[in-house]
């Protein structure tokens, strides 16, 4: 076990361009052990860029990223490999492979990385099946899910290795209400069984003040604003209040209507 | 000065697919020795680029054989060495045919299916899902593809060099009267083992470098199904240039 003292993340001038477009222009960012930080902004903004960072799915053009101090990418791949095990992530869409079933899914990661017995993952797989409410589905297809499912099933292959920190890209974007408050939930649980680090990437203001311990904003490549969510929720700076009130007029430009997720 | 601009584009665009490759084609050899080696992953491989490409291929070989001496008769016919049909066409098939049209089959088969299957992974973020799964994708999604390509295809071609040699024995002697024996003994007259084994090692590159070249265009792939689109034909097209552009050199270099 590392020093509780060394933040699990932290970016230190991290940038990223695509073309000509600067998505990230150095950025900051720490999060200390078992904090749960939410990234808010507008769509298209750069938050998914961001969490990809983070996990090293997108390498900076500039800019260093330590996870539990160690920087990703003067690792080699193996030991980076190695170190993303602290990991899981859960996908806008779920990204369930679709060439298994549900069980295959939260499998993968134990029998890549473990040494369980057959029982043991099998035991391990329908737990981390009940954590996100969706017991004896082990043997349903991916394509058979409703995209709330889908959700919980990434949540559940995220969680399979007990990680340290787990990013969530947009957990309950495209879903209703209701389903949307069984997501945060069942992330509410997740939290307390395991105690991880958290960044949970959403444009969802109720997801962000049910789950966030500190409530950060990207406008402009940059974090705007990194304050705690009571704090967040009452500052009035334009750009938040703005998202607060879902009101575009409050901002001076336009809202940038033909950005979109990255990729 | 634009004509110049969009030139120098394609230039460096094609310079870049180069580097891919032979970066991925790396990593992927890599691949190969480091544990864990996934058997079972391999296994279903063999059988969706070597079994089921098997119809086609054998087909594809009848044909040609067919048609190699049903033209080899017509034109020795003229100089009087209908004899010698049965050795052309095995000479043929087992040296040339068989082992590069059974690669134009599996590159449109096989290595248009990877860049489908891959290409999908990528747009619905399971490649991303892999690595964050501290998996690394090129290991679990190349390898055991890339292997079965060069395992498979010498079979297919062995396979392919049988049929197609039936194939022109059928047409010499049942459509043009060839008498059996006498074909058969000179089909078998001038082969050297030689022209078989050159065969088999060319189709072994090929099964490599197409199923390569499927993975990598699917892996590439940007921009939603238009791009997984894009990247099937462009599997195909590469594949098959590669096919017949590798073919060329390891005819001339090795044998």
């Amino acid at each position: 076990m590392t020093d509780d003292k060394v933040p699990a993340i932290r970016l230190s001038g991290v940038s990223k361009r695509f073309g000509e477009k600067v998505v990230l222009d150095a950025i900051d960012l720490t999060v200390p052990k078992g904090q749960s930080l939410v990234v808010l902004g507008k769509s298209g903004i750069g938050k998914s860029v961001l969490l990809k960072h983070i996990i090293g799915l997108l390498k900076p053009d500039a800019g260093t990223v330590e996870i539990d101090g160690q920087d990703l990418w003067t690792l080699k791949p193996v030991e980076r490999d190695q170190l993303r095990r602290k990991f899981g992530m859960s996908f806008q869409e779920g990204a369930l492979f679709d060439s298994m079933t549900v069980g295959q899914n939260i499998a993968f990661p134990l029998k890549r990385h473990t040494k369980l017995s057959r029982a043991d993952v099998k035991a391990r797989v329908a737990e981390c099946l009940g954590l996100v409410h969706l017991e004896g589905i082990e043997d349903k297809r991916t394509s058979e899910l409703s995209g709330g499912m889908r959700r919980r099933v990434g949540f559940a292959r995220a969680i399979a290795l007990q990680p340290e920190i787990l990013l969530f890209d947009e957990p309950t974007t495209g879903l209703d209400p209701v389903t949307t408050d069984a997501l945060v939930r069942v992330i509410d649980t997740i939290e307390e069984r395991f105690n991880p680090t958290m960044v949970i990437i959403t444009h969802d203001l109720k997801v962000a003040f049910a789950l966030a311990e500190r409530v950060a904003m990207l406008a402009g490549g940059k974090i705007h604003i990194d304050l705690p969510p009571r704090e967040f929720e009452a500052c009035d700076d334009p750009q938040v209040q703005a998202l607060v009130k879902g009101d575009s007029t409050i901002l001076t430009e336009e809202p940038d209507l033909v950005g979109g997720a990255a990729r | 000065m634009r004509t110049l601009e969009a030139l120098g584009n394609l230039l460096l665009r094609f310079l870049t697919d180069i580097g891919r490759f032979f970066i991925l084609a790396g990593e992927t050899f890599r691949g190969f020795l480091r544990p864990p080696y996934d058997i079972r992953a391999w296994a279903t491989q063999i059988v969706r680029v070597g079994f089921d490409s098997l119809p086609v291929v054998l087909v594809t070989a009848v044909f040609t054989g067919g048609v190699m001496a049903l033209q080899t008769f017509k034109g020795f016919a003229r100089f009087h060495a209908e004899g010698y049909v049965g050795s052309v066409v095995a000479l043929s098939m087992l040296r040339e045919l068989a082992p590069v049209l059974t690669g134009l089959m599996v590159a449109g088969r096989a290595g248009s299916a990877m860049a489908a299957e891959l290409g999908s992974m990528r747009v619905t973020e399971q490649i991303d899902a892999l690595i964050s799964l501290a998996t690394d994708p090129v290991q679990y999604l190349f390898v055991p593809r890339v292997l079965a390509g060069i395992v498979v295809m010498p079979f297919l071609v062995a396979l392919g060099n049988g049929t197609g040699i039936l194939g022109g024995y059928l047409v010499a002697v049942r459509l043009q009267g060839a008498n059996p024996v006498v074909y058969m003994n000179n089909t078998f007259q001038f082969l050297e083992l030689n022209d078989l084994w050159s065969g088999l090692i060319k189709s072994a590159v090929f099964g490599g470098l197409l199923t390569l070249i499927g993975c990598q265009k699917g892996y590439d792939t940007t921009g939603g199904a238009e791009g997984v689109g894009r990247s099937t034909t462009s599997a195909v097209v590469t594949g098959s240039l590669a096919v017949l552009v590798s073919d060329f050199f390891l005819t001339k270099i090795l044998f």
